[in-house]
């Protein structure tokens, strides 16, 4: 299988520095931050949820449920939403990650894209229900950021696997 | 495989479930308490201070982009450079020809308002934001600027642009606030019509850039292309400011009220630059107002419409 030949070469686990995944969350918000207006706002996938993902899916004893809810809390201030609100849908997120974490891992990578399109859609369910409480109506636009989210999961996890297999020959 | 799976010799702290309900319901809590109560605006503001070099350099590209224009521009485009600022000059002239008017009506109305003991409208100062970033929030119309707590900008400030009313502060940050604009959804002005002195409420549309007319009955005098503009009468926006211009009035008879649609006359999502109105009359308390307009009334004037 495919995801057999990705994951055969890495039979020793590969390690992540604290530093790696610091950064890579760190460049995820600033990304979300850049000033995308209109159409590509709707399109925008959400970098930062896509990049917990990974991580709780990967490592989630190191980035787990907790860290997640505190970069929500980051979130929130950074888009000046409701206080919590990115908070629980990275926590719903970070427990989608992690307990799909050992499944996730005989998956080879459009299959872990549709599970991951399962747990993107249930943290964006999470944005418009708290929109929804607040305004009284949903727009269903906004969907549109959880298919470019998970199209944006593969590129990513490709680029993040490539980069932890540099790291390890080098060492 | 199995080398990804982590082995549970020792015991890694309570489980995900565990975690999972506790984190949720804790957020739920915040959002509970930030919506209903806002209690949270200090420790809002004191995380900020963390997330604003994060802000900041996310907001780099757009400048670089701006100065690349800018660039361009004095570089390549020196007649066009030419031709604005010839026609800025003109426009300055007409400006000042009209302040001038305005200068000598101001002079003529507070005499007036002397002479009919009404307190007099108050000259009001302002300052100039740039816009660091807009709301990365699809549903929210609303945009960060440059200037807060230390320049001494202040909750419901009122903003606007050369031509009208863009929005209002809703919240100070130590280095940078939060602008709601008009086009928000649910978000009131309270405005008069400039033909004919109607009073009446214009209401964001939220994600157009459109403001409609609620609670107007069909029988109400609107008309196409009527001007708006603050009345004021909420004592939070300087009275006669534009707000926006009608583009359509569609009167059903079945509904009580007209659905009118208009267009906000401030750029309100197109400035880098606008201005934050500062030294607003402090609002009269309202017994005192009813007491001099019962004085009004009694000595046989009609009260003001302002």
């Amino acid at each position: 299988m495919l995801a057999r030949d990705i994951n055969s070469r890495s039979v020793i686990e590969r390690p992540v520095s604290n530093f790696f995944i610091f950064a890579s969350v760190l460049i995820a918000l600033l990304i979300n931050g850049l000033p995308w207006g209109g159409i590509w706002l709707l399109l925008r996938p959400d970098f930062v949820a896509v990049v917990l993902l990974y991580w709780c899916m990967h490592k989630p004893w190191r980035f787990g449920i907790g860290l997640s809810w505190t970069v929500g809390i980051f979130a929130d201030v950074s888009d000046a939403s409701l206080f919590g609100q990115h908070a629980l849908a990275y926590t719903v997120l970070a427990y989608g990650g992690v307990v799909l974490n050992n499944r996730l891992q005989m998956f080879n990578l459009r299959q872990q894209a549709i599970h991951v399109l399962g747990i993107l859609s249930l943290t964006y369910i999470v944005y418009a229900s708290v929109h929804w409480m607040m305004s009284g109506h949903i727009t269903w636009l906004y969907f549109l950021g959880c298919l470019t989210s998970t199209l944006l999961w593969i590129p990513l996890s490709i680029l993040f696997q490539a980069m932890r297999q540099k790291r390890v020959e080098n060492e | 495989m199995d080398s990804t799976q982590s082995f549970r010799f020792f015991n890694r702290g309570p489980s995900s479930v565990a975690r999972l309900v506790f984190f949720a319901v804790f957020s739920l809590l915040l959002l509970f308490v930030d919506a209903r109560y806002r209690y949270l605006e200090s420790t809002r503001s004191a995380l900020s201070m963390l997330v604003y070099p994060i802000q900041r350099m996310a907001s780099w590209p757009g400048l670089l982009w701006q100065q690349a224009g800018d660039f361009y521009i004095t570089q390549n485009r020196q007649h066009n450079l030419i031709t604005e600022n010839d026609r800025l000059q003109q426009k300055l002239l007409l400006n000042a020809a009209q302040l001038l008017q305005l200068q000598a009506l101001q002079a003529e109305n507070q005499q007036l308002r002397k002479l009919l003991e009404q307190p007099f409208r108050y000259d009001f100062s302002a300052k100039l934001v740039e816009i660091t970033h807009a709301e990365r929030d699809v549903f929210m119309r609303r945009v960060l600027v440059n200037k807060g707590e230390n320049d001494n900008i202040k909750v419901s400030q009122i903003v606007m642009d050369d031509v009208g009313i863009v929005g209002q502060i809703t919240r100070v940050y130590p280095w940078m606030s939060e602008i709601t604009l008009i086009t928000e959804k649910n978000h009131a002005v309270p405005v008069q019509v400039l033909r004919n002195g109607l009073r009446a409420i214009v209401f964001g549309a939220g994600n157009t850039s459109e403001l409609t007319l609620r609670y107007t009955p069909v029988s109400a005098d609107v008309q196409k292309d009527d001007m708006l503009v603050t009345s004021g009468i909420d004592g939070l926006y300087p009275p006669g400011i534009p707000v926006a211009k009608v583009i359509s009035v569609v009167r059903d008879s079945v509904y009580p009220f007209a659905n009118i649609t208009c267009l906000p006359m401030g750029g309100v999502d197109k400035h880098r630059h606008l201005l934050v109105l500062s030294n607003m009359p402090e609002q009269v308390d309202r017994p005192l107002r009813e007491l001099k307009n019962s004085n009004a009334t009694s000595r046989g004037m009609t009260r003001s419409k302002q």
